[in-house]
């Protein structure tokens, strides 16, 4: 039987542009996409992680050239090419892939370093793979410990307190165009998540009305209901655009929904005022040539990135205490991974028998005080013995063929019950 | 011993307005905001001792220094300091300072170049109409140059936030929007300060010449400035020319502007033509 290895594969932000990762993400939800993964040959565990940032692609499975292959092309799809792969692609093995999973987690990896819907993402996501029953012992451990990796970066870091999420990025930039957000319109296309936290941001500055428009009317009144706003159809957007100054959209449409063409007649209308697109969608709601347009500012998920760039440099120092943490906890999981082998854990098993035995023989004998030196030799074989009999059946039932196929759960559960975790 | 004085006082009017420009200066590539309050001081010292300047030359001339190159070019650098000092009690424009500081030195070191020599007065100037309209005009002017700068720094602003790289002057530089203000607020005082030295002129060549407008060179580029801001204010309130085409139009005015100060004098001649 080959070698297992953790193999996590991905595309990001940093080196895949968003045309290419809008083609990449899973706009239909993770239950279709888990589903064909099992469909992969070799693939022990899975788990699937999709945000406007990154897919990334994480399985436990044999170590095989063809199963590599068959995630690219997983990935991939048919939006590109197998030779332009590279170009994008990350592929990390074992130690590398838990480390990278631990950054992303913490949100080192992330677009805004140290924004927290990432670890929120991760998961939901991780709750859809778990419920399907596509991860088991490895990427259940893993997964678990990536969170509270995260929360540790957190609570031991400052990155979270001077963390900028994509809102704040908008607001920075909305303070450049606008001298304040005093008395500013915001139309949020698309009431999800996303867009409600850029609300929130935008009247916490200031902004004073909310025109919410949403594909269902419902979501979008209990939304607007929240700012004393006013609920419309997708429809209406246009109509919308004479009367309001800052524009956050996110939906989770396909295509384009709002032209350069229909925005063009609405700028002589509102007598050339400045609009402000927040593109945050992925794939883009908005023509990227709307920002050719004279007072039309747009600005897309990765153009956010750049301000959040201006103010880097007090989290980079952070950040280097975060990676420190990251870097502590990924070896120890390599540890604990690196036990899940049969002979180490026999070897742990063996070495815990010994330590009992001669601990309890070192409390005993001070207290016998009448044994001669042969009396006490035989008391310390019988010590041995006792433990070595008490083992022979779980080493055995170790060796056995039943462990070495599905190994790891068993090894996983025979090392919690010895307790050979804590060393 | 006046005349000392007044050499002396140019030379400080210049060194004094050099250093308040290098410290603007150092300030806007540090951001230090004790370095801001400094330069400010600075200035309205600079203001000060313009002003103390053009009243000793006034005192030796006899007339309104505004005649020769060498007093319009000052006259201006004081309108431009005076403008933007009055500007700024009421609000103020992030950096700002530094490019009208700039603005200021640039235009003493021109005054400095040319002839300090004291004229005799040509008959015609004589007259009490020369500092209204004189003066008038050449405070228009300081408004408009203040709207020109306004208007490079928001091309330079705006520029940054087309493209989205964010460099040098993005966090340096105001908001869009407060830009846009500034050039319309300037724009508004330049104006009504340019209409009255056309109407003051025009009354005065109806006194000295005899008839209000004779289609002298001097007077048609100032109609042709009196109409590029006039049309910007009227497409401003009607069809809402802002932002980059208003600020484009706030340089393309103040070309204007300079070349009827200067260009007419030098290209074109005419009855203007006093200050050479």
């Amino acid at each position: 039987m080959p070698a297992e290895t953790i193999l996590l594969l991905g595309v990001n932000h940093k080196n895949t542009p968003l045309a290419v990762r809008e083609k990449l993400a899973l706009s239909s939800g993770y239950e279709q996409p888990l589903q064909e993964l099992s469909k992969i040959d070799g693939i022990r565990e899975y788990h699937l992680l999709s945000t406007c940032n990154r897919v990334e692609i994480l399985v436990y499975a044999s170590e095989d050239v063809m199963v590599e292959k068959a995630l690219q092309k997983f990935l991939f799809g048919d939006a590109l090419s197998p030779e332009e792969y590279d170009k994008y692609l990350y592929l990390y093995r074992n130690e590398e892939a838990v480390h990278h999973l631990f950054l992303v987690a913490a949100s080192l990896d992330s677009m805004i370093v140290g924004e927290s819907q990432i670890l929120g993402q991760l998961k939901e996501a991780y709750r859809w793979a778990s419920e399907k029953k596509c991860t088991g012992p490895i990427l259940n451990k893993l997964l678990h410990k990536s969170f509270s990796v995260a929360k540790r970066v957190r609570t031991e870091t400052c990155i979270g307190s001077s963390a900028v999420s994509i809102s704040f990025a908008a607001i920075e930039l909305a303070k450049k165009i606008f001298s304040s957000l005093e008395n500013k319109r915001v139309l949020l296309i698309g009431a999800g998540e996303m867009a409600e936290l850029a609300a929130e941001h935008l009247v916490g500055n200031g902004a004073k009305d909310v025109v919410v428009a949403n594909r269902t009317l419902e979501r979008a009144l209990d939304l607007a209901k929240r700012y004393n706003g006013q609920a419309v159809g997708l429809d209406e957007v246009v109509d919308q655009l004479e009367r309001v100054d800052i524009i956050v959209s996110s939906t989770g449409a396909p295509n384009v929904i709002l032209h350069k063409a229909d925005v063009k007649p609405v700028m002589r209308n509102r007598l050339n005022k400045p609009l402000f697109f927040i593109d945050i969608a992925v794939p883009r709601d908005l023509d990227p040539e709307l920002n050719d347009l004279d007072n039309v500012y747009l600005y897309d998920i990765d153009d956010l990135h750049n301000v959040v760039e201006l103010n880097k440099a007090e989290r980079d120092k952070e950040a280097i205490k975060a990676k420190r943490i990251v870097d502590e906890e990924a070896l120890k999981f390599k540890d604990w991974l690196a036990g899940l082998a049969i002979i180490p854990t026999i070897a742990a098993l063996r070495k815990k028998g010994g330590q009992v035995c001669r601990l309890e023989l070192e409390r005993t004998l001070p207290r016998l005080k009448n044994l001669s030196d042969a009396e006490r030799k035989t008391v310390e074989k019988m010590a041995g013995a006792i433990v070595s009999r008490l083992l022979h059946d779980p080493v055995v039932f170790l060796k056995s063929e039943s462990c070495t196929d599905q190994s790891d759960m068993k090894v996983d559960l025979y090392r919690s019950i010895f307790g050979l975790e804590k060393e | 011993m006046l005349s000392e004085i007044n050499y002396l006082l140019f030379n400080s009017v210049l060194l004094v307005s050099f250093v308040a420009c290098a410290v603007y200066l150092v300030f806007f590539f540090s951001q230090k905001e004790k370095l801001r309050k400094v330069a400010r001081m600075i200035f309205i010292a600079s203001g000060i001792l313009q002003s103390c300047y053009i009243f000793s030359r006034y005192l030796i001339a006899g007339y309104t220094p505004i005649t020769s190159q060498h007093e319009a070019v000052v006259f201006f650098a004081w309108s431009v300091t005076w403008a933007y000092l009055s500007f700024h009690w009421r609000y103020s424009v992030r950096n700002f300072g530094t490019f009208v500081s700039v603005l200021v030195f640039i235009m003493l070191v021109i005054a400095a170049f040319a002839s300090r020599d004291f004229q005799s007065l040509a008959p015609a100037l004589q007259s009490m109409w020369l500092p209204v309209h004189a003066g008038v005009s050449v405070m228009a002017y300081g408004f408009l140059a203040l709207a020109f700068c306004g208007g490079i720094m928001y091309l330079l602003q705006e520029r940054e936030l087309k493209s989205k790289k964010f460099g040098f002057f993005f966090t340096r530089l105001p908001s869009l929007d407060s830009l846009d203000q500034l050039n319309s607020h300037c724009l508004a005082a330049g104006f009504v300060f340019l209409t009255l030295g056309i109407i003051s002129g025009s009354v005065w060549a109806r006194q000295a010449w005899g008839t209000y407008w004779h289609w002298d060179p001097k007077e048609t580029w100032s109609l042709i400035t009196w109409f590029l801001y006039a049309a910007q204010i009227h497409q401003r309130f009607t069809v809402g020319w802002r932002g980059k085409r208003a600020a484009v139009m706030a340089i393309v005015g103040f070309c204007a502007v300079l070349f009827t100060l200067w260009g007419v004098t030098y290209l074109l001649g005419g009855v203007h033509s006093y200050a050479r």
